[in-house]
């Protein structure tokens, strides 16, 4: 049976479930969704002995706080931030063992965006199309926390938590973004003029990003014709360049069609870098190299 | 029915067992590819096509298939190569034309009362009842799906009944909403703000359900018929709008 394990005393700016998405059902319109720095949501679990599939919980710059209702063990990776167990330090990166009773908060990210608090045994949200993961596009699995919401854990991995590590990797987040992206599949929608500029420009990230696109200001690409194309496939990663000229890089709830022509696709490395980017990181683009055959 | 055996030589384009689709391969990122077509019935057949392949085995294993009007994206290959031979490959496939006559067909009731059903009626140059059994009268086919879970772009119409989006989109449109836009016709899964210009409503019919299995009333390749529901019917029938 399900029994409540945590209540949500600071739900944070913005912490939705996340977990390791719903790809293979885009045909349907479903976007993959997943947290967003998939490799500190991996890690936490990890540092746990979870599953794979066990969910985490994704805060966004201010971090979340959660009242222990028994003890659990919980972990804090991703963006750095000050962890306290009822007001005393805790150890960030590594497994803490929280008493029942007592207030884990996961301060606001010193570096970086976004932090993931994972528990023995994962948070046991209901499933949708086979994920955890909460999706701010669509509306599928469970809602963003809220103040006084209360969760449950699934059961606590039989072999029990792997012994904790000295230190866990880390990637601090660069000064400056670097994407490398492989241009098309619409670069000819585009002047070869535009092309450099996206190759040659500073953008910055805009504060106006979020869990479905990674938003850049700066120059817009040139383009070689106008209009808009008939709705087709998104990727994650794809680098869409509206009309007004701004380039916007899909993150993990992007819609799965789009009409706006997509001049490059970001390698997935640079996925868990652009989720940790703050507002205002520069932004710089490289090419990623050989383009497919088939052109 | 049989599926007629894939990349046979065929003598001709137009040979039943198969044409040249001639498609135009792009590079989506390293692991996928947008396979661009001259038009939507061509895009649609090569996506029968994949389909069949990947259900007898006979295609690389790939993460998504995903149609759109003239294109069908596949992503999430194992490898860059895998994603490069396939690129080569593609433009040699002879892939048979659509039947119309496979697929399992879904009908959608409808009570043509929407509040642009004037709107197009004038566009049409018919009565509104005569745009209601136009629309009624069409056999309808999922093209591809998109802007939320569970809605499907419906190809059929014939090209003189293409209609614009509304010059500003509503904030809110209904769950059940039956709407027309370009040569599309499109019910809205839930409440969502939209451009397309209102018919109907589908009262009855879920689209989209999370919990049941599939969640997706509506697939790729799906024929659709919309049914319309009597004047009785009309008449408050005390079922709850599910909204959100």
């Amino acid at each position: 049976m399900r029994t409540e394990a945590l209540r949500v005393v600071r739900a944070g700016a913005l912490t939705p479930v996340q977990a390791l998405g719903r790809a293979g059902h885009a045909h349907l319109g479903v976007p993959r969704s997943g947290a967003l720095d998939e490799a500190a949501h991996r890690l936490a679990n990890r540092l746990l002995g979870n599953p794979e599939t066990a969910a985490t919980l994704e805060t966004t710059l201010t971090g979340c706080a959660v009242r222990a209702l028994r003890p659990v063990l919980a972990v804090v990776t991703g963006a750095p931030c000050r962890v306290t167990v009822d007001g005393r330090p805790a150890a960030w990166g590594q497994p803490v063992r929280v008493p029942a009773g007592a207030v884990l908060d996961v301060g606001a990210a010193t570096h970086g965006v976004r932090s993931y608090l994972g528990f023995a045994g994962g948070v046991d949200a209901e499933e949708g199309l086979g994920s955890r993961a909460t999706d701010l596009l669509s509306g599928l699995g469970p809602d963003p926390l809220r103040d006084g919401d209360t969760l449950a854990l699934g059961a606590v991995p039989a072999a029990g938590s792997p012994a904790a590590p000295d230190a866990a990797p880390w990637v601090a987040p660069p000064r400056e973004l670097v994407l490398p992206v492989t241009f098309g599949p619409r670069d000819d929608w585009f002047t070869p003029e535009g092309l450099r500029t996206l190759l040659t420009g500073t953008y910055r990230v805009s504060a106006a990003s979020n869990r479905i696109g990674l938003r850049l200001e700066g120059p817009a690409p040139a383009r070689a014709r106008e209009g808009e194309l008939a709705s087709e496939g998104m990727v994650l990663g794809a680098v869409q360049v509206p009309p007004e000229g701004r380039p916007v890089v899909f993150l993990s709830d992007h819609p799965t069609t789009g009409g706006y022509p997509v001049i490059g696709v970001v390698h997935p490395a640079a996925l868990g870098a652009m989720a940790q980017a703050r507002p205002g990181t520069p932004v710089r683009f490289t090419p990623a190299g050989a383009v497919p055959a088939g052109r | 029915m049989a599926a007629v055996p894939a990349g046979r030589a065929a003598p001709a384009d137009r040979s039943p067992a198969g044409a040249a689709v001639r498609p135009v391969v792009l590079p989506m990122g390293t692991r996928g590819l947008l396979v661009e077509l001259a038009d939507s019935g061509r895009a649609e057949a090569l996506h029968a096509e994949l389909l069949r392949r990947r259900a007898a085995g006979t295609l690389p294993p790939v993460r998504e298939i995903v149609p759109g009007a003239r294109t069908i994206l596949l992503d999430g290959f194992a490898d860059p190569d895998t994603a490069r031979r396939l690129a080569a490959e593609l433009p040699t496939w002879r892939v048979p034309p659509l039947t119309g006559g496979d697929g399992r067909v879904v009908e959608i009731p409808v009570r043509y009362d929407g509040p642009d059903l004037a709107e197009v009626a004038a566009l049409w140059g018919v009565s509104e009842d005569e745009v209601a059994r136009i629309h009624a009268a069409t056999d309808f086919r999922v093209a591809f799906c998109g802007f939320a879970p569970g809605f499907g772009y419906l190809t059929g119409l014939d090209e003189r009944y293409h209609v614009p989006r509304r010059a500003t989109p509503r904030t809110r449109v209904p769950a059940g909403a039956v709407g027309l836009a370009g040569g599309y016709t499109g019910v809205y899964p839930r409440s969502s703000p939209g451009g397309w210009q209102l018919i109907g409503t589908a009262p009855d019919t879920v689209l989209w359900d999370a919990r049941r299995s599939p969640a997706a009333l509506l697939s790729p390749g799906t024929r659709v018929r919309f049914v319309p529901l009597d004047h009785a019917a009309r008449r408050p029938s005390g079922r709850r709008g599910r909204e959100d």
